[in-house]
Formats: structure tokens, C-alpha cells, sequence
């Protein structure tokens, strides 16, 4: 057995090297979250939503806005700085709902890898509060509802992006 | 699999993730009766998320190793395709910009 449950409990981590440096990755990430983000499919509020913000502060709300102004908590802002980490609450059930209750946490880290090139590092932890949700999250995982988005990522990739 | 998030079930499966547990171990640290105890982790080996083997006269619960593999798999899955969306979203406003 590894370290994998040891200190955080189930954790994933994944990490992904961008060719631009911390700052900019930082900002976008963070900042700039919904030109990225599949936010067609992945939000909580049951409403077309415009933008994902997080407001620049530990202690800050992390929360989506829909097309009519409306607000929808994500979770928290539990470290903020800039340009190197952030760490995030994610408070949002399997099924994509509020769920305070269910309190995971994102960490993100910008190391720069020269050349104007930063690694970013991405820890998503305390998956264990999913608890019996694991097993309804395992019915969406094997359903076309899922992932099909990752085939367009390949797709997009054998295209010539990298 | 009516009453999903109780707090006691959420408790005890917290508790199997971070080691093998029997039920009086259980019973001992949450302030639930044994027999409780027992019917929520029955629920949690219905619902296909903890296993349990006997072990001398005793009857030892742990984390079905493959419903924590689906858990994982499922954020690895979200994480892969979300940092690639941001890869690809952070290199182009840095040509844009920088």
C-alpha cells in the first residue's frame, strides 16, 4: 500500500504542465474559471450559469452565477496565494447539488518549470465524505451521462492541439 | 438506499476508510448501540461499499477496495478532462496576451 489514504483519507492527483507561466496559469484558473470549465454539464443551481467566481481571499465564497443573477455556493476559499497555491472547498454531492454536508477539498499548486512553463499540481482530497454517495456516483460514472467529454479531449488532441 | 447521508452511516464508512474495524470497535467510538452499528453497516455491504470477513470469533468490516477505486476514477476522470479544458484555455490567452 502507498501513502494514498494515509493522511488525507481517498484523495486523486493529478498534475499537467501548461506553457504559460504561474501568474498567468494562476489567474486562469482561478479568475477566469468558466473559460474552461464544462459549465454546461457540471453545475449546481439548475439554471444556465454565466460565470464561476472566487472571490481573491482565504475565507472568500467559491460559487457559480446563472444567467439571471442568481448565486450558488460552491464551497470556500481556504488559502489564497497567489501566484503558487490555492486550496478550495468543494461542497457539491455527487449528483451536482449544494451539499454542505459533503465537504472535500481542492488543493492547486503553480510550480514554475522554466522557459515561461508552469506544472500544476492538483489535489482533490477527503473523497471519503462521499460515503454511501459512492455508490450512486458508480451508476453516473458508467453511464453515457458521464465522461464522453473525454473523447473529445483526445479527439481534440489527435486534432494537433499538443 | 432511502436514507443516503445519514450521519451515523457517513461516520462509520469515514472510519472504514481509514482502517478494518469489527462492529464493537465501532459501537465504542459513535455514540450508537451495537445493534445499530450493525444495521448501518449492513447497509453499506448492500449497497455494495464495505465487505466483511471473519477473523477468529469476530467479524471485521473494511472499504470494498473497489468502491474506493470507483471514487477515484470517477474525479480522476472529471480532473483529467477539466485541466486539459484549462491547459488549453490558459496557453491561449498566454499567446494572446503575452
Amino acid at each position: 500500500m502507498v501513502d494514498q489514504q494515509e493522511q488525507s483519507g481517498v484523495a486523486v492527483r493529478q498534475s499537467i504542465v501548461v506553457d504559460a507561466p504561474p501568474d498567468r496559469a494562476f489567474t486562469v484558473f482561478t479568475q477566469r474559471m468558466q473559460s474552461w470549465w464544462p459549465m454546461e454539464s457540471h453545475r449546481i443551481g439548475g439554471k444556465p450559469i454565466t460565470d464561476l467566481v472566487t472571490e481573491p481571499r482565504a475565507g472568500g465564497r467559491w460559487y457559480e452565477r446563472a444567467e439571471d443573477g442568481s448565486e450558488c455556493d460552491w464551497g470556500r476559499v481556504v488559502a489564497w496565494e497567489p501566484p503558487a497555491r490555492v486550496v478550495l472547498t468543494w461542497e457539491i454531492s455527487h449528483d451536482w447539488r449544494p451539499a454542505p454536508e459533503i465537504r472535500t477539498e481542492i488543493e492547486v499548486r503553480f510550480t514554475p518549470e522554466g522557459d515561461g512553463r508552469t506544472r500544476v499540481d492538483l489535489e482533490h482530497r477527503g473523497l471519503e465524505a462521499f460515503g454511501e454517495h459512492t455508490a450512486q456516483m458508480r451508476g453516473i460514472f458508467g453511464s453515457d451521462g458521464g465522461w464522453g467529454g473525454l473523447l473529445k479531449r483526445f479527439a481534440a488532441a489527435a486534432g494537433g492541439a499538443g | 438506499m432511502t436514507a443516503l447521508g445519514d450521519p451515523t452511516r457517513q461516520a462509520i464508512f469515514e472510519r472504514l476508510v481509514e482502517r478494518p474495524r469489527p462492529v464493537g470497535e465501532l459501537a465504542g467510538e459513535l455514540p450508537v448501540t451495537r445493534p445499530a452499528v450493525s444495521q448501518h453497516l449492513k447497509v453499506l455491504k448492500d449497497a455494495g461499499l464495505v465487505i466483511d470477513r471473519k477473523v477468529g470469533t469476530r467479524r471485521v468490516y473494511q472499504v470494498d477496495p473497489q468502491a474506493v477505486a470507483d471514487l477515484r476514477a470517477y474525479f480522476d476522470a472529471f480532473w483529467d478532462q477539466s485541466l486539459a479544458a484549462f491547459r488549453d484555455a490558459a496557453e491561449t490567452e498566454e499567446k494572446r496576451d503575452g
